[in-house]
């Protein structure tokens, strides 16, 4: 890293120099003070065209319809992109539509379909993925050797494309797969993984639990190594068992950790796009079909970019409530 | 590596040492095996991948699949114009010889022992066992055919552009904004803050549809800036640089201004250096960040010639006719560069990735 870090320092000179002289009139001109507006100025450019200019133009989107991508050649319909998407599709087949509580509500109709995914989907993943990461890192923690190896062996899934990912478990779970044919071996029929709505959704949870799990250990070893091991030590004094060294010092102490964990993993949850349209490209029917695909397809397979706007609102507002309860949830916890 | 080496030495002592020195109890066996059983399931998928891509199409369809690569031994036979498959047959008396196999109409098979090529042999498969003999092979012709219609060359050098460009710019006005926001007082500063902070949850599937459109107005789609520049004002970046530059005294800066120091130099050749490590994790996060993208750019790009690692991969599998035993051997391909980075950075990034990751 540092032979790196010499072989670059010489043109990082030569252009530090160049710059300077580029910008000695600049401060010349503007003064000191206001060189701060300089330097935030490229990244202001950047984010306010190619962020903050779409956040505000998908609403511009939102509330109009059309098939044209141009702004100028969409009709003002107000909240009809809304109105279609929460209401249900043949909704007079379901004799309880109203209740979206209901899973049998609105299972025609692929967006309430997408929600209802999503919802299980960030769930069980968030759920099962944070269980797994905190149990191996609390064997990670452990006085054990070639910890470097296992935390790099956990951490290299997180590493691969997404595409890789899907790749390497579609070979495995398809029906001619080394999955089925140890299943035959033990004497179980072969199963349809992929191709069966609950097997699907099971293993879609699964895929990212394993591609994931890797970032979310390596942040709770890192929690549990910066609590003090005179805590340890002092409650070995007082007799504490393993259960209450858990649930008295590691638990509170690693809560705020905890906590980053839980968030991040549940933003990325409800994003869940790229391994699934992969694996198994929403299907079967729309088993696994998802929030992010559901716009993505809306928008650009059918050119419906009002629905997909007023579908991507509805994603803003709920990454918005997660993030209100993640600031909520940190306020109690320090005063916990 | 060396690491490793050394842990290797040997397994009775790898197993039974532990830090501190003292005995080992069940709790430490259970959890080596339970540590143990997670490497299996982490890296085993990628093995399965890695021999899978060196089977021959025949090998890929036999089921139950065998682990390793495995192809029919065949031998020439005086007298016999091709070569013929070798096979163990198992008489009715429990004796089994290895001929090879010259034919096969109905139930009869016609067999002939390679050391003695004059007599054929006439057998009735219901009466013999018979199993053919295999060898290990590993076979690269999926790697030769599938780079035929991957062109793994050119979705790798868009993959490093891309990766590396956006890197480098994302480092470069990431630090300046989180240099001009820690260091200067100017009216807006909080307010510019807090509009960057307010986007931390933003992410680009929410705004796609207008980032789309700005793009093509901008006339960077199926341009490797589209994918690049959008990603590049990075409010995690901003917002970690900005807390670590917070920790840098402003004395330091004062003292290099009376000594004539212009404010880009300041900038350049004191913040920079002393803001390093928060640089290298913006660089690792970047990096792996871009590299994986998947959405945004299978959004900008169509052109097959601007296609980066994941896209490629993506149309390759999803092309008709594309056969499995390819898709597995440019998926490897796909995997190679970032494994080979791994293993030689490894440290430095996991390490990287601990430390800030509680921020």
């Amino acid at each position: 890293m540092e032979s790196v870090g010499r072989i670059l320092s010489r043109p990082a000179a030569w252009l530090g120099d160049a710059l300077d002289l580029l910008l000695g009139p600049l401060q010349r001109l503007v003064g000191t003070r206001r060189m701060g507006y300089f330097f935030i100025l490229p990244n202001m450019l950047v984010f306010g065209i190619f962020i903050l200019l779409p956040m505000l133009l998908n609403f511009a989107y939102g509330f109009t319809s059309g098939s044209s991508i141009l702004l100028h050649n969409r009709e003002y319909t107000g909240l009809r992109n809304f109105e279609l998407l929460l209401e249900c599709d043949l909704s007079f087949l379901n004799p309880g539509s109203g209740n979206f509580f209901n899973p049998n509500v609105c299972q025609y109709d692929r967006f309430w379909r997408a929600v209802n995914n999503t919802t299980v989907f960030v769930v069980f993943q968030v759920g099962i993925m944070v269980l797994f990461a905190l149990v191996t890192a609390l064997a990670l923690n452990r006085k054990i050797s070639g910890r470097g190896f296992f935390r790099s062996v956990y951490f290299y899934p997180v590493l691969l494309s997404p595409v890789v990912v899907a790749l390497i478990w579609k070979w495995i779970l398809q029906p001619q797969g080394v999955l089925n044919g140890l299943l035959t071996g033990w004497g179980v029929e072969p199963q349809p993984f992929l191709t069966a709505p609950d097997w699907a959704r099971l293993w879609v949870i699964f895929v990212s639990v394993w591609a994931q799990m890797g970032f979310h250990t390596l942040i709770l070893l890192a929690g549990l190594q910066a609590i003090p091991a005179e805590m340890y030590e002092a409650a070995a004094i007082d007799g504490g068992g393993l259960w209450q060294r858990f649930r008295r010092i590691t638990l509170p102490l690693l809560m705020p950790t905890l906590m980053v964990v839980l968030v991040l993993s549940l933003i990325r949850a409800v994003q869940v796009f790229d391994q699934v349209f992969v694996l198994t490209s929403g299907g079967p029917g729309t088993a696994t079909l998802y929030m992010v695909q559901f716009i993505f397809q809306t928008a650009f397979d059918q050119q419906n970019y009002g629905l997909a706007a007023a579908a991507s609102l509805l994603l803003a507002a709920a990454l918005l409530i997660l993030t209100l309860f993640q600031l909520r949830l940190g306020r109690t916890s320090e005063i916990a | 590596m060396g690491r490793m080496m050394r842990e290797g030495r040997g397994v009775v002592a790898f197993l039974t040492r532990r830090r501190g020195g003292g005995k080992i109890d069940v709790a430490d066996i259970l959890t080596y095996l339970c540590l143990l059983v997670g490497v299996l399931a982490m890296f085993g998928p990628v093995l399965w991948l890695v021999l899978s891509s060196f089977k021959t199409p025949a090998s890929l369809t036999s089921f139950p699949p065998t682990l390793l690569p495995m192809q029919p031994v065949t031998m020439e036979v005086a007298g016999y114009p091709e070569p013929l498959r070798l096979v163990d047959v198992t008489f009715p008396d429990g004796t089994t010889r290895r001929l090879a196999q010259v034919r096969r109409v109905g139930i009869e098979v016609t067999m002939v022992d390679p050391t003695d090529p004059a007599g054929e042999i006439v057998l009735n498969i219901n009466e013999v066992g018979r199993r053919p003999v295999e060898q290990v092979y590993f076979d690269t012709a999926n790697y030769s055919g599938g780079v035929q219609s991957f062109a793994f060359f050119r979705y790798l050098r868009n993959s490093v552009v891309v990766t590396v460009v956006a890197t480098l710019i994302t480092l470069l006005i990431n630090s300046m904004a989180a240099f001009g926001l820690s260091k200067y007082r100017f009216r807006g500063r909080d307010a510019f803050f807090l509009i960057i902070l307010s986007t931390l949850m933003v992410p680009i599937s929410v705004i796609m549809i207008p980032a789309f459109l700005v793009i093509s107005k901008v006339g960077w789609v199926n341009s490797l800036w589209g994918v690049i520049i959008p990603g590049a004002a990075t409010p995690t970046g901003v917002f970690l640089l900005r807390q670590y530059m917070l920790t840098i005294p402003d004395e330091t800066l004062e003292s290099a201004r009376i000594d004539g120091a212009s404010e880009w130099r300041i900038y350049w050749q004191i913040v920079l250096p002393l803001a390093g490590p928060a640089l290298a994790v913006l660089a690792i996060f970047s990096i792996m960040w871009r590299w994986n993208d998947f959405l945004w750019p299978l959004i900008v790009l169509s052109h097959s010639e601007l296609f980066t690692l994941p896209i490629g991969l993506n149309a390759f599998q999803g092309a008709l006719n594309t056969q499995w035993n390819y898709i597995l051997a440019m998926t490897v391909l796909t995997l190679l560069p970032i494994t080979v980075v791994f293993a030689i950075l490894q440290r430095y990034i996991t390490t990287g990735i601990a430390t800030t990751g509680l921020k």
